[in-house]
């Protein structure tokens, strides 16, 4: 059972949808003991980094999610990307799941924002498993961005900047554009992420 | 680099499409969802839904378009027409649209867009813009489905609508549409010009050439087409071969 974290932060439906698709039993749930009897938990998230971790602490998830990801799968989308490292800047400075080191700040592009379309994956060569999706084009929408250290980093885009957009430790995984919405590309990456088990 | 973006438009009424004539080759004739997923197997980029119901009925039958196409549409999707109230935007976004259109409600009440910006964030808000070209070499905001003016000025009204929250915004040129003569460029790139956020072009495409053309003489993000796609005169992956061929940066046809 995939589980996918409800806490009242954009568009579910989507994300449900495209597992269900995939064959699997889907429960949205913003419950800690539901979440750990899960095979994979998938933060997804739209909207603003202070508020988001603001409705994770109301629901007392901040500590369960930072516990489950040492122990299962776990996937960030796009926002829920961004909030499974150490601090946002959009807004006032926000401490997020920290459970990445790195820092959210506004992209600086010549371009317009947000980076709304379909934009090409540059994959690192070492990240063997991701390389079929080498110059594929995935769907982004945001307008802020992880910085972090190339170790965390398995692919980029360009922007008129380098952008991440998809990082990986362990078996954290994030990605910055939506899988769930970017076509047969986005059900490759969803299934990379959902082969990911982890032995406890 | 990132891809321009061609998006199908399907005018929708109580629980069909219409306007389109000719969809010989599609089994489920006239039904938006079918029509959809077919669509972004041939390579569409985004999907919008144009409601066009007078009635209630008709409205209740949109909600259940946009949740079964949410479930077997896997690109985005925009829904528009009688988008009055928050509630209808809430309502729109639960049933799994990822983007909600808002066109005369938003010039009647601007302070629609700020709402629903922030309840749900700007990437999701778009704000259709129907705009004429007068004799002074303005264009005014109409509202509608373009009959009326709304004594304001396109470009103005852009760059409000931008500072209110809109993330997206949707032109229309009301003479070039149905004329099939080629986008209004010299309005497409003044609005361009004017705020800092994507803009879609449409109305005027009557064949792939003026998709390209639109690409390439001006910064728009995004074109919209409908009746060269129904009429299957034409296919999306036509469109993109062309662009392709002129340099336009798309996103090549996933071949499933």
């Amino acid at each position: 059972m995939i589980a996918i974290v409800d806490y009242g932060m954009g568009n579910i439906a989507s994300v449900t949808m495209a597992l269900k698709h995939l064959g699997h039993d889907v429960v949205v749930t913003d419950d800690s003991a539901t979440l750990k009897q899960a095979s994979h938990i998938i933060l997804p998230g739209v909207g603003a980094f202070p508020t988001a971790m603001e409705e994770i602490k109301k629901r007392g998830l901040r500590e369960p999610l930072r516990h489950m990801a040492k122990t299962t799968p776990f996937l960030g989308i796009c926002l829920g990307m961004q909030l499974l490292f150490s601090e946002g800047e959009e807004g006032q400075k926000t401490a997020g799941l920290d459970l990445i080191p790195g820092k959210v700040s506004k992209i600086e592009t010549p371009y317009i924002l947000p980076h709304m379309g379909w934009n090409t994956l540059r994959v690192l060569p070492e990240h063997q498993e991701f390389l079929p999706l080498n110059d594929k084009h995935v769907y982004f929408v945001h307008s802020f961005a992880v910085k972090t250290s190339l170790a965390h980093i398995v692919a980029t885009t360009d922007y008129g900047t380098e952008v991440t957009a998809i990082v990986k430790q362990g078996h954290i995984y994030g990605m910055q554009f939506h899988p769930e919405k970017s076509g047969i590309y986005g059900r490759e990456l969803l299934k990379l992420f959902l082969k990911e088990a982890v032995s406890v | 680099m990132i891809a321009k973006r061609i998006i199908p438009c399907l005018d929708v009424k109580d629980g069909k499409v219409v306007k389109g004539t000719n969809f010989i080759e599609l089994r489920v004739v006239g039904d938006p969802v079918a029509l959809a997923m077919a669509y972004s197997n041939e390579g569409a980029d985004e999907i919008i839904f144009l409601d066009i119901s007078a009635t209630n009925e008709g409205r209740q039958t949109l909600i259940d378009i946009v949740r079964k196409t949410a479930e077997n549409v896997f690109v985005p999707f925009t829904v528009g027409g009688g988008v009055r109230t928050i509630a209808d935007v809430t309502t729109l976004l639960k049933a799994g649209a990822d983007k909600v259109a808002m066109n005369s409600a938003a010039v009647q009440h601007p302070e629609l867009i700020r709402e629903a910006s922030y309840r749900f964030g700007a990437q999701c808000i778009v704000v259709a813009i129907d705009a004429k070209a007068f004799p002074d070499g303005s264009w005014h905001v109409m509202t509608h489905g373009g009959k009326k003016d709304a004594g304001i000025h396109a470009i103005e009204w852009a760059k409000q609508a931008e500072a209110l929250g809109a993330g997206e915004i949707l032109l229309t040129s009301v003479d070039q549409d149905g004329v099939k003569e080629g986008f209004d460029l010299p309005l497409t790139q003044a609005i361009i010009d004017a705020v800092k956020i994507p803009v879609i072009a449409s109305g005027g495409c009557g064949k792939p050439a003026h998709i390209a053309e639109v690409f390439k003489e001006t910064d728009v993000s995004a074109a919209l087409a409908a009746s060269i796609f129904h009429d299957r005169t034409h296919s999306i992956s036509e469109v993109k071969s062309l662009c392709q061929k002129e340099g336009v940066s798309i996103r090549a046809v996933e071949l499933l």
